[in-house]
């Protein structure tokens, strides 16, 4: 039937299309994370960089390389992905790009969580990432019961989260005044998220993190898909709704706690990844994997900008921060013009 | 398509303190299309949501060929039972043709690829709705009518042999209402499909229904063929309203004309 052709050739041109889009984002974050192992206050050839990576001692390379620049770029990529994937699964669930963990607080509780573990409680390693997953997720049903009247209404959750948030944020500068070894970059971690002095071993929960949650978010990508249908729609459709909900939120919270755990909040990468995977891949299929990649690639790249391509050297939430704040008062003043709630 | 029987049997069911629905009984029969009417907050969207597990009755069950569906799992209960609520979301920017390829998703595992099979029942579902030629068009573009047959299409694209709508004609111009319950008549003809809606339009109700049930106070106050239910005496029943009721000559069905306080001749 001709008719039948014709929607299995649209459906292979869409999926095409978007395997293109990922195939893009895959070959500029490897360029990118090329770029940034290779640019630094010194350049250092590709032959070198490929010899240093292959585990030749090189004098001088091998320092700047391995110590410094790999561990760095695979931190960015790892908490950007983490961000990315947590944040867009958050936003689709939830139907709005304004409910993205980083502003509802639940980055800030899993900060929060971390810096009182690491300052007051004086402990460090992958146990700090458990404080900031069960404070992501406390963080998560404390907005929930808070916004809660017979049902769960989107502006109302994300109101309240904000406020949350707020709260939080206080928290962890009230913390960071208060302890002995004080200082700028350390508080810039807590408060807009840095991966400066990225060790090698902190990528480890990261990555471990970012394996089990994701694969628990892309095993349940369809049921989000339906989600984004209304809930009674993606009932219809099969999905246990209930059941989808509190996976995703787990797995989301897990991700951008133990993200946070290490590189600290990164400002608006959870929030600014989705729209900008959904405007590049046109609403072509689930989000996850393109919000994550967006992600990796905005803090890789926010990462670099803030050492090298500013006057003076920032922490990249900084940058993130900068180009996340635009955009969320768009978002809030088109909601307003709308007239309606975001 | 396999007939299946879905019935509810002593349902009570409501939202916190509220009861909306109070002991209720309905079988829906089998290959026909049954409307539901009455009076707003009588309980017939609540019935529709109880009917299709959106809402867990909080007393009786509602039975898909003899076993509860609450026992039966999502996927296998949304292959065989369909439902179009009220006001579903169109993502942003979605086509027509991906919005319907949707309605496959009951049909395909975690890792079963998209077959051939999943393409004939979506090109099937654009054919039937008159919705082939708008298949590249983003779903937020189209007009009230357009939207409704896509979200159509979608539950058909699911070849579910239940499909339960709740008021699939509002807020559409009567052009496309008829157009609609004329789509939904094919289906039930051609297909078979066991169709349950609610109508807020009595006529509309009478002459597209072959069981009409007329509810009240969350009671099912009468059903039976529309020249049986849609009477004087019922309507004053069900909506405390006046009426006169006469014949269609096209469609030989009951319609209700309103008697108000004015314009009386």
């Amino acid at each position: 039937m001709l008719s039948v052709s014709a929607i299995t050739t649209a459906r292979k041109t869409r999926s095409q299309a978007r395997r293109r889009v990922i195939a893009l984002l895959l070959v500029l974050l490897a360029a990118g994370f090329a770029l940034t192992l290779m640019l630094g206050q010194s350049f250092t050839p590709p032959g070198t960089v490929f010899r240093v990576l292959t585990g030749e001692d090189i004098p001088g390379a091998s320092f700047t390389i391995g110590r410094l620049r790999l561990p760095r770029a695979v931190l960015a990529v790892l908490a950007g992905a983490s961000f990315g994937m947590g944040g867009v699964a958050f936003q689709t669930m939830l139907r709005n790009p304004l409910a993205s963990p980083d502003i509802i607080g639940i980055s800030s509780g899993a900060s929060a969580a971390a810096v009182f573990a690491i300052v007051v409680l004086g402990l460090n390693g992958p146990v700090v990432s458990i404080f900031a997953v069960i404070a992501g997720l406390g963080v998560a049903l404390l907005i929930y019961a808070l916004s809660w009247r017979n049902g769960v209404a989107g502006a109302r959750l994300i109101l309240v989260g904000i406020g949350v948030s707020a709260m939080l944020n206080s928290f962890v500068a009230y913390v960071l005044s208060g302890a002995s070894a004080w200082n700028l970059q350390e508080a810039m971690r807590w408060l807009t998220g840095s991966v400066n002095g990225a060790q090698p071993a902190q990528s480890v929960p990261v990555l471990a993190a970012l394996i089990l949650f994701g694969g628990v978010l892309f095993s349940r990508a369809r049921d989000l898909e339906a989600l984004r249908l209304g809930d009674d729609t993606a009932a219809a459709l099969g999905t246990p709704v209930a059941r989808t909900r509190i996976t995703i939120v787990i797995a989301a919270v897990g991700l951008i706690a133990v993200a946070t755990a290490v590189a600290g909040p990164i400002a608006f990468v959870a929030f600014l990844s989705g729209p900008i995977a959904a405007r590049i891949i046109r609403n072509n299929g689930s989000l996850l994997l393109p919000a994550a990649l967006v992600g990796a690639l905005l803090v890789l790249l926010g990462d670099y900008a803030g050492q090298f391509l500013l006057p003076r050297r920032y922490p990249v939430g900084i940058v993130t921060g900068a180009l996340g704040a635009p955009f969320l008062i768009t978002l809030i003043v088109r909601a307003n013009r709308a007239g309606g709630t975001p | 398509m396999t007939r299946h029987i879905l019935n509810a049997s002593r349902i009570s069911a409501g939202y916190g303190d509220t009861v909306i629905l109070d002991g209720l009984d309905l079988d829906l029969l089998p290959g026909r299309i049954t409307v539901i009417v009455g009076a707003n907050a009588c309980g017939k969207s609540t019935l529709l949501r109880v009917m299709s597990r959106l809402l867990k009755p909080r007393a009786g069950q509602v039975l898909l060929d003899g076993t509860s569906i609450h026992r039966i799992p999502s996927r296998r209960l949304a292959q065989v039972l369909g439902l179009l609520p009220q006001s579903p979301i169109a993502p942003e920017g979605i086509t027509v043709a991906d919005l319907v390829s949707r309605g496959r998703y009951p049909h395909q595992g975690l890792l079963s690829r998209w077959s051939a099979r999943d393409d004939e029942a979506v090109a099937a579902a654009l054919e039937v709705t008159h919705t082939f030629d708008l298949a590249d068009r983003p779903v937020d573009e189209l007009s009230g009518g357009q939207r409704q047959r896509v979200w159509i299409a979608m539950a058909l694209a699911q070849e579910t042999g239940l499909l339960l709508l709740d008021e699939p004609t509002t807020f559409l111009d009567i052009n496309h209402q008829i157009e609609v319950l004329d789509l939904l008549t094919d289906l039930n003809r051609t297909r078979g499909t066991t169709i349950m809606m609610v109508l807020h339009d009595l006529n509309l109700a009478a002459r597209y229904a072959d069981h009409l049930v007329a509810m009240a106070g969350g009671r099912i106050h009468a059903a039976g063929p529309p020249e049986a239910i849609l009477t004087e005496a019922n309507i004053r029943a069900v909506f405390g309203l006046e009426s006169r009721v006469i014949t269609d000559p096209t469609s030989g069905r009951p319609i209700m004309l309103p008697i108000g306080r004015h314009r009386m001749i």
